[in-house]
């Protein structure tokens, strides 16, 4: 054998191929994570930045020019061919490839749509003129343009340099009224409407009951005339709002000269990006974040935040994780503690640890079949007749959704307490036995206490499993727009049987249900981004109290 | 194990006891065995063993490792009833009462009858927590009940000088002889009538045992003491009286310096002198 060979053979045995497979296994799986993240990343947040708006003209050859504004968002190569395949009168001869840029124009009420395809080589003069400005409004998208004039009540109060200023003073004073406006809809007007809702449902139980005589009808009218008287005032006020927040309104006008008025009520915010310093932007950027992760989504969820998605996932989570671990961890003790050890504990054990794999979406089904239709139907008809034809809890919602994702997350809480549980040592159980304890009373004082790190994993798992499920949830309780939060003022504060939002049924409809899907697609990065994190925030938290527990429960080095 | 030159086992002078001239005929009986068979299944461990442990002595259970002296101390707390497939046959009388009638209180034998392991097993819980463990479990909650109890346990267990500035760290920073004695302390802290003790030294070093030794001496006046060792010299050392046990029978029991200067049965002869074990 050759001396080669040998040394082959020599490295062979030494390991180092082993540890060197290992490692790169490793890398690998390193690699892949933090690319997922950099590309979520980079293209969710990229979103929110003040891009330069660009002012060019567009001659699209045989035809007039054309000035456009607005933000470059995509470039790619094309081959000429296919260009000139696509009727566009694309000259014969040339490269073999032409650039197609993806126009964001905005001023969808006057285009008919946000984006337009332009060919790179028929724009000329490409410019980024300081004064050109981006207004993001309540509904059809942003509109690009030179501001004009300031009108309060039509009548004319700044134009030319000094109208931007007035512009934004004016726009915060919208931005309080809208605050007002939202708070005195919501709240207040929200808490009258519970209230006038409370009286019909006690009304038709009445009804229903028999009882509703005339000494009942006529407090409850009382009552309902004090709604009514309440709801009153707050009508005046609210018109009265609406009023103000309508007042101004600005001329805007367009790259290609026309001039539009806009109610500057219908105005979020106005920018002009190629005026901006880099702390602008950065302060701007911090903004829009900000917005993102606070506010309520508009337009179809392609604008505004995602506020109630965040909501609707972590308040889902916890209810899920206050029904599950209790219940897991129950029954994780009979089956290790209290079973009899034999074939069928077995075959229990073996059954909960495949429900484990058992598909989403079946736990949807079931949840939709079971939890919503009979258990929530018969709630209904039991607890609710009142509200009857309309479900209270026999229709999708949270509790459902929770109920399901429960079930779902079951088997793994089982599984990892059992494990810590028999992690114990039996050292432990004998001390205590020996000193007069219970069975029951071991349990509480020693071994739960010290499995309660293993209970602690087995609940991350199940956060981290039911967190991100989106199909089954579609079924039973997420909603593309729910229209309040399942947690306010108004008794009995978490509303359970309400519809709710999340974060993974939001990726799926502004992704793939969304009509604007140019605008939508980097809300889907942005929104993806989101969910992650706010996993892994649910999740840290839960670690962070397992290691403390360990801490304290340190079990003996044997 | 060190081997004497003398004909007959160990030299008990040679490890510094003076001869107790001890008689168990003439003892009060703490517990009786009239006659025990236990089972692991299909499996015997003990054949019909009858003795008589007496009230306020240290009785040894010697013997080579399987013999049935784990078994037969396990049997005096019930704690046999823990195993799977275990079966006992027969009767122990505790003071005059069989534990294992039916409606015997399980819990509450065990409190009259403590046991300590061969390793040692503090809970994940405070010193101070470990020895009110037992109190706790029998509702005891008034702090200057508990307070007491704790510093008569340690002192007790000698472990009072050691451990009395830091009563409420965690009993898992202990060394493991210190480990053992408050596994003592926290047994004797509930006061009982019979102290179990399952190979007490096997998992500590020399001057732990040394300790745990001059303890278990201490111990005697107050308690009936039950010792499962498998170091002779300790047996001798400690003990008044021994059980030799072998292939789940008891071969001979007597006074401890009459069975290692002059066994009656051939087999513990053997044994002691190291022929086999």
């Amino acid at each position: 054998m050759s001396v080669k060979n040998n040394s082959v053979k020599a490295w062979v045995k030494s390991g180092s191929p082993w540890i060197w497979m290992n490692a790169g296994a490793v890398s690998i799986a390193v690699i892949m994570t933090l690319g997922l993240l950099a590309v979520i990343a980079t293209r969710g947040l990229a979103h929110f930045w003040p891009a330069d708006l660009i002012e060019a003209d567009y001659q699209v050859p045989g035809q007039e020019i054309k000035v456009m504004a607005g933000e470059i968002t995509q470039l790619e190569e094309i081959p000429r061919a296919r260009l000139a395949a696509s009727g566009l009168p694309v000259a014969a001869e040339g490269g073999e490839f032409m650039t197609r840029e993806l126009f964001k124009v905005g001023n969808r009420d006057l285009y008919g749509a946000d984006f337009t395809w332009v060919v790179g080589e028929w724009l000329s003069n490409q410019r980024t003129p300081q004064t050109l400005s981006a207004f993001e409004r309540r509904e059809w998208g942003n509109l690009y343009g030179y501001l004009v004039n300031v009108k309060e009540s039509g009548q004319l109060v700044a134009e030319g340099d000094g109208a931007w200023d007035v512009l934004q003073q004016r726009l915060a004073r919208v931005d309080e009224l809208h605050t007002q406006v939202v708070r005195l809809e919501k709240k207040d007007i929200g808490r009258i409407n519970a209230g006038l809702e409370r009286i019909r449902l006690q009304t038709r139980k009445l009804e229903l009951q028999g009882e509703l005589d005339a000494q009942a009808q006529a407090e409850l009218d009382v009552e309902r005339a004090q709604w009514d008287a309440q709801y009153k005032v707050l009508e005046t006020q609210l018109v009265a709002l609406y009023g103000a927040f309508n007042r101004d309104s600005i001329t805007v006008r367009t790259a290609d000269g026309r001039e539009v008025e806009v109610s500057l009520g219908k105005v979020v915010r106005a920018y002009q990006p190629n005026a901006m310093t880099s702390l602008g932007k950065l302060q701007f950027y911090g903004a829009k974040l900000w917005e993102f992760v606070s506010d309520d989504p508009r337009e179809a969820n392609t604008e505004g935040g995602v506020f109630p998605a965040i909501f609707g996932t972590v308040i889902m989570t916890l209810i899920m994780a206050v029904i599950v671990t209790p219940f897991g961890v129950i029954a994780a003790i009979y089956l290790r503690e209290y079973a009899k050890q034999g074939p069928l504990t077995q075959t229990i054990r073996i059954a909960v640890n495949n429900l484990a794999g058992v598909p989403a979406i079946v736990y949807g089904v079931f949840g939709l079949g079971f939890f919503v239709y009979v258990l929530g139907g018969s709630i209904d008809r039991l607890f609710f007749p009142e509200s009857a034809p309309a479900p209270t809890f026999g229709t999708p919602g949270l509790l459902w959704a929770s109920l399901t994702l429960a079930i779902l997350a079951l088997p793994v809480v089982i599984v990892a307490t059992e494990e810590g549980l028999a992690r114990i040592p039996r050292a432990l159980r004998e001390g205590s036995l020996a000193l007069g304890a219970t069975k029951i009373e071991t349990l509480w004082r020693v071994v739960l206490p010290m499995a309660s790190p293993a209970m602690m994993t087995g609940l991350i798992l199940a956060v981290a499993r039911a967190a991100g499920e989106v199909a089954p949830l579609m079924l039973v309780g997420v909603v593309k727009l729910a229209p309040s939060l399942p947690l306010d003022g108004n008794y009995p504060y978490l509303h359970m049987d309400q519809k709710i939002m999340h974060l993974g049924f939001h990726i799926y409809d502004v992704g793939f249900q969304s009509p604007n899907v140019e605008a939508a697609r980097p809300l889907v990065y942005a929104t993806a981004l989101l969910l992650v994190l706010v996993i892994a925030i649910l999740n840290l938290t839960a670690v962070f109290m397992r290691n403390r527990l360990r801490e304290k429960y340190k079990a003996l080095d044997h | 194990m060190q081997h004497q030159a003398h004909t007959h086992g160990i030299d008990i002078t040679a490890l510094g006891r003076e001869k107790q001239g001890l008689n168990l005929d003439t003892e009060t009986v703490a517990i009786q065995v009239p006659g025990l068979n236990l089972y692991y299944g299909d499996k015997q461990a003990l054949f019909d063993v009858k003795l008589k442990i007496p009230k306020q002595r240290v009785t040894a259970f010697i013997g080579p490792s399987g013999c049935g002296k784990s078994t037969l101390l396990r049997t005096f707390n019930r704690m046999n009833d823990l195993v799977d497939g275990c079966r006992v046959e027969g009767e122990i009388n505790l003071d005059g009462r069989n534990i294992y009638r039916k409606g015997e209180d399980v819990a509450e034998l065990r409190r009259r009858v403590g046991m300590v392991f061969q390793k040692p097993n503090p809970f994940p819980k405070s010193i101070y927590e470990n020895v009110v463990y037992g109190l706790r479990i029998q509702g005891i909650n008034q702090k200057r009940v508990l307070d007491e109890a704790v510093e008569w346990g340690l002192k007790s267990a000698a472990l009072w000088d050691e451990v009395k500035d830091r009563l409420h760290e965690s009993a898992l920073g202990l060394s493991g002889g210190q480990q053992q004695r408050l596994v003592i302390a926290r047994t004797v802290a509930v006061q009982p009538e019979v102290l179990l003790l399952d190979e007490p030294c096997s998992a500590l070093d020399p001057i732990s045992t040394l300790k745990v030794e001059e303890l278990i001496y201490e111990l005697k006046s107050k308690y009936t003491i039950v010792i499962v060792t498998h170091n002779m010299q300790q047996a001798a050392r400690v003990s008044d009286y021994t059980a030799f046990m072998y292939m789940g029978k008891l071969i001979e029991f007597g006074d401890t310096d009459r069975l290692f200067t002059n066994p009656e049965m051939k087999q513990t002869e053997d044994y002691i002198t190291g022929r086999y074990g």
